[in-house]
Parts: structure tokens; sequence; C-alpha cells
């Protein structure tokens, strides 16, 4: 069984003239300690999507229907009671900044505390004991010091990594990663990308890591989803979507990187932007910017199918995989 | 000193200092320390002693890590802000400490691109006014239907449809934003342009976007750019030359194709190794120890020697200067001039 199965998941937003919908009956899994990335644009849906996984979904935002099946339970039925058990314990969030994320009034020791013996019956003195071997296990230095220390004496690395050791306290067995990373200096992210990643598998947990950055994706995760505009649209393995896109829109996004043409020369664009939720085309949501496409792709929404390792919801992918082919044999 | 017009760099940079006090009036600057009340003024010393210059045609790239000064000297170089020592040189002459009308001439010259074109923008102005404002501020005798049509003609050249000129900035996305922001510098015909982190804040396709307009702006009007930027891959396909800054001082000057192929400051190094690869999933990063010291109390000796794995004592009481290589890069490292990185197989 996997660890996390996500069916027809849609989520909606509501205003003034009805609903906008932001998830478009999203279907994933995730096996049990598997590392997989949700790249895009911003307004793909990321985000919503991470956020509807915890069930942290807040007014305007609702969850239309689908399911999201956690270790066989379905998130999206639980009681007010079951969720707060689940987040934290069982499922765990790290947050873009960490600034944000931990409690300014509060001490680093005092909010790993809370967290522990909200879920556990422990007296204080073992939490800290527990808090204290987390803070060793992410590198943090002194970490009796820092248990004593306030969010704003550390530096951004550093709460980071604070954040990491609270998502692993109670050794949850997924954690959901969002944008981790964008607040930080490069080589920070590339000290907390290779933490995160040996904590993931020293200790079996299960990744999501929520970027849009392919460069972080392609070394951290072992399986790659792409979203566009509130939907999937390519999903397979990290490898083979980096060497090997298959969606028109992997493709441009991927050779749009700078390190993808010589220096000097122009870039690869996509042209246009993505619709806006309010004003989404006919049929294949890309269809405006895509080169390929037909009156097919102006009217009907294409459905995922696999082609070469992944799985792609585009009309014309087959046809452009054997006009490769053919061009590749000439 | 006076460089000459025709064969000397457009911008010179030479002991540029930049410190920023913390104790503003004279009761903060008091401190009371072991039984006497004494005064001691703190400041972050943002830029230490950068120099550099920047031919015709360059596109010069600083980049560093947050905090390491790469926005002041943007600022510094845009007449925004006034250094707090060092001489900068535009065109042979000097422009540093010029103020009010003396600057006017400049600020047509120099123009500068802000990294958020959600705040650079004014949003209770027209898209159309946004572009003429420039223009008719530097041009005060130009006629309404001449500044139109500028503004016109700059909008067709950055992708945007004159006919948008009756738009205010939030009908439009952050590429399209980004374009305007691009145009407005581009009015009034400048030379030089002072980008700070001008796509940190667009999508990846909308980055390419952006990047290609630069590109093009620069070949259509013989541009030369200041960019910064903490993107190493965009530094890669963009610049003809790159300054590495660390802690406000220079770590190493060189152009872009030698820096990439041979980079020699072991921070250098170590910021390059940090990028994450596409293809390569082997991952060969260097590990740093620690973190950024604050410019509040600078560390004495070399700036960067509190992370270095091949600090020593010299390192510790001597600044590096920085040095000319074969190559034409200049390096400010004590184990670069000794060589003892290459002795040291740490990479």
């Amino acid at each position: 069984m996997s660890l996390l199965s996500v069916r027809d998941l849609t989520v909606k937003f509501s205003n003034r003239t009805g609903a906008l919908t932001a998830l478009n009956g999203i279907s994933f899994d995730l096996a049990r300690g598997e590392r997989l990335g949700i790249v895009g644009e911003s307004g793909a849906g990321k985000s919503i999507t991470g956020f509807a996984l915890m069930n942290l979904l807040s007014q305007p935002g609702f969850i239309d229907g689908g399911q999201i099946l956690f270790e066989g339970e379905d998130v999206t039925q639980m009681s007010k009671k079951q969720v707060r058990d689940m987040r934290g314990n069982r499922m765990a969030m790290i947050f873009q900044d960490p600034m944000v994320t931990l409690n300014p009034v509060l001490t680093i020791g005092q909010q790993m505390v809370e967290t522990l013996r909200a879920h556990r019956k422990l007296s204080f003195e073992e939490a800290r004991q527990i808090a204290l071997v987390k803070l060793k296990e992410v590198y943090i230095p002194s970490p009796v010091e820092r248990f004593e220390q306030y969010p704003h004496e550390l530096s951004g690395g550093m709460r980071q990594r604070i954040i990491i050791a609270m998502a692993l306290l109670l050794d949850p067995k997924l954690i959901i990663a969002d944008e981790p990373t964008t607040a930080l200096d490069v080589t920070i992210q590339a000290d907390i990308m290779e933490l995160l990643l040996e904590m993931c598998q020293s200790n079996q947990v299960g990744l999501i890591l929520i970027t849009h950055d392919l460069g972080v994706v392609s070394q951290v995760t072992e399986r790659t989803m792409v979203m566009y505009a509130g939907r999937i649209i390519e999903n397979g393995p990290t490898r083979s979507i980096i060497n090997d896109p298959q969606h028109p829109y992997t493709q441009g996004l991927i050779s749009a990187l700078p390190q993808q043409t010589q220096p000097g020369q122009r870039l690869k664009q996509i042209p246009g932007v993505m619709p806006t939720l309010s004003d989404m085309p006919s049929g294949c949501p890309f269809h405006p910017r895509c080169d390929h496409a037909t009156e097919t792709c102006k009217s009907q929404v294409p459905d995922i199918s696999q082609s070469g390792e992944s799985f792609v919801a585009c009309h014309e992918v087959h046809r452009l995989q054997k006009e490769l082919a053919s061009e590749a044999a000439q | 000193m006076s460089l000459d017009k025709e064969n000397g760099p457009l911008l010179r940079v030479k002991g540029l200092e930049k410190r920023f006090n913390l104790d503003q009036g004279f009761l903060e600057s008091l401190k009371f320390s072991s039984g006497k009340l004494t005064r001691e003024t703190r400041a972050v010393h943002a830029v230490n002693n950068i120099s550099f210059d920047v031919d015709r045609g360059d596109a010069i790239c600083v980049v560093g890590e947050s905090g390491c000064g790469k926005s002041t000297v943007a600022r510094m170089v845009a007449g925004l802000i006034a250094p707090s020592g060092g001489e900068i040189h535009y065109d042979g002459e000097r422009i540093d400490g010029l103020r009010g009308k003396d600057l006017l001439p400049l600020r047509k010259k120099i123009q500068m691109i802000f990294q958020n074109p959600y705040a650079s923008l004014n949003p209770r102005m027209t898209i159309g006014q946004t572009l003429a404002e420039p223009l008719r501020y530097h041009n005060p005798s130009m006629s309404k239907g001449a500044l139109q049509d500028k503004a016109a003609a700059v909008m067709k050249s950055v992708g945007i449809d004159p006919a948008w000129g009756a738009r205010f900035a939030h009908e439009l996305s952050g590429g399209q934003r980004q374009r305007i922001a691009i145009a407005r510098a581009l009015t009034v015909d400048p030379e030089f342009i002072v980008a700070d982190e001008p796509i940190s804040a667009l999508d990846v396709s909308i980055q390419a976007q952006v990047l290609n307009l630069m590109l093009e702006m620069q070949e259509a009007h013989g541009l030369t750019y200041l960019f910064i930027t903490h993107d190493l891959s965009v530094v890669e396909h963009f610049g003809t030359k790159v300054i590495v800054l660390y802690l406000g001082s220079i770590c190493e000057v060189a152009d872009t194709q030698t820096l990439f192929s041979n980079p020699k400051h072991p921070y250098t190094k170590a910021l390059l190794s940090a990028v994450p690869q596409l293809k390569d999933d082997r991952s060969n990063h260097i590990r740093l120890k620690g973190e950024i010291p604050t410019p509040i109390n600078l560390p004495s000796g070399c700036p960067f020697r509190s992370r270095c794995p091949l600090s020593d004592a010299r390192c510790a009481s001597e600044k590096p200067m920085p040095l000319q290589k074969d190559d034409g890069s200049v390096v400010a490292c004590h184990a670069v001039e000794e060589e003892r990185v290459d002795a040291l197989n740490w990479v």
C-alpha cells in the first residue's frame, strides 16, 4: 500500500460570482520513503496541493471533491481532532520563510517541547532530551545553548535547520517542504538540501518537495510532477523528466534555463504567461502558449497517459515523439 | 585625476567604501563600560575598499550572498546613495559627491532597473505616464506629442503594445511589469544601466524573456550593464566580466569564461559548487563551515578566513590585497598567492 494516494483532488476558491478552480482533479501516489518533487511556476497550484494534503486550506479555499488517502485514511473526511492528531505527528510541513514559521516570543526549546508534549505524554525533561537529540542530528552546533535562544538570535540557515529538526521531532512518515530554501543563499541552500536528503533517507521519511527550481528537484528527488494551471501535466522519474521531457511545457521550462544555452545566445523562451484562474482557456490550458497546438487541443482537455517512462497530459505527445524519433533516425 | 575620455574605461571605481552608522544620535552613541561613560559609534561596514573598471559594452556582473554589499555598490554607482570614501569616475569625470542639479545630466546617462517590478512602478500612474515622466523631466522643452511618440516607440521596442499606455501597473503580469521598468530606463537613451536583481522576482519562463530583452537592448542601443545577481547560471550566460564580493570586499574579478572554467579564490569555488546542477546528480558541493560574520565588527585580516579551509596565521593578521594573475583575473587571497590552493586537493 502506498503511503499517500491522492485521487481526483479538486480545490476551489469561492468569490462573489461563484468559485474558481485552483486544483483540477489531480491524482498521484507516493510510496513509503519516496521523494517526490512538485515543480511549476507561481500560480500552478503547487502550494495549494501541499496545503490540501495537510488539510490546511482556509476560507475562501475549500476541497470540492476527491480523496486524499494517507496511510489508508481519508484526510478530507477527518474530524478536527483527527486532523490535529495527524499534523506535525505523522505528516509535517516545512515552509518557505523560517522567520515566519517560528514563534518570535518563544525560545527554540519551548517551541520544540510544546510540539512534543502536544502529541505525547512526556515530562518537560524527557521532551527536552528528545529535542536536543534532534538538534544534534541536524548539525546544530552547541544545541544546549540554542535550546534557550530566541529565533531572532539565529541566522536564516540555522533557523531552517531548526524547522527541519522540529518537523522530524515526532518521526513523521511524510514531510511536505514548500520552497524550503527560496529565502536562503545558494551556499546555505546546498547545505539544507543535503541535510533534508540525508534525514529522509536515514529515517525512511517520504518527502514532497515543492519548488520552482529544477536544479534542486534534480538533486534531491526520485520522481517529479510538473504542474500547470491547476493540473498535473507530467509525472515521472526525475532523471527521465530532466533528460527527456515529454510535455511541450516541461521541454520549454527546461530549455529556458540559462545553463541550456551557449553564453551570448538568446535563451529559448516560452511565449506568453500562465492563464489566471478566472480566465482559463478551453481545452488544454497550455494551448495558447504551445507551438504544437491543434484544433483538438483547443476544445478537449487531454487525459494523462503513459509516454516513455512518464505519464503525460498532452494530445500531441505521441506524434511529437514519433517526429523526434524520425528526426533522430535521419 | 582625469581619465582619457576615448580610451579609458566608461566607469572606474577606486577604493569605494560605505559605512552605515548604527548609532545615529549623541545619546545612542553613549556607552557605559567598566565604570566609565564613553562615546562610541558602531557602523555596518557594507562596502570596503572596492576598485574595478567597466569598459564600454561590458556586462559586468556582481555576485555574492545576501549582505555582501552588492546592492550598496549598485546604488552608489547609480548615485542614489553617497559613498563614505573612495572615488567613482564616469567617462573621465568624478561623479561621487555630485548633488542636486549637477546630477541631472548624469541621471540621463545612468539609469537603474530594480528587483521588484511590483514595488518600482507607481500604482497610481498609467504606463504611458510612467514612461513619459523621465522624458519630460530631462527634456522640459519636448512637446506632448513628441513625448507620447517616444514612449510608444520604446514600448514597441520592448515588445509591449503601445495601446497599453492607458493601463495601470496592476493590470499587468510580473514579466510585463519588468518590461515596463526596462522601457522606463530606456526612454532617456542612457549609456549605462545598473540592474539590481532584475529577474529574481520572476518565474523561470519569464526570466528567459526578460534576459533576452536585456540582451537585445544591449545590441540595439550599445548599452553597458552593471548587473547585480545571486544567480550564477544567469551570470555565466549574461556577463562578460564577474566581480565576486564577500562581506563588502572583492574576492575575485575575472572574465566570465575564466571564472567559470578556472575559479581561483576558495570562496568562488565554494559558491560555484553550491549551484544545483541539472544533469549531474553526483553532488560535489564544498561545505563551508559556519556562516557569514556580521559586517558590524569585521574580522581582522581576510574577511573569508572564518569559513575558509585554507586559512592560516597570515590570513588572520593581514588582509589580502587583490593581485593580478596570468590569465587576467584578480584574486585577493593569501593561499592563492602562496599557491597553497592546489596543494590541498579539497575540490
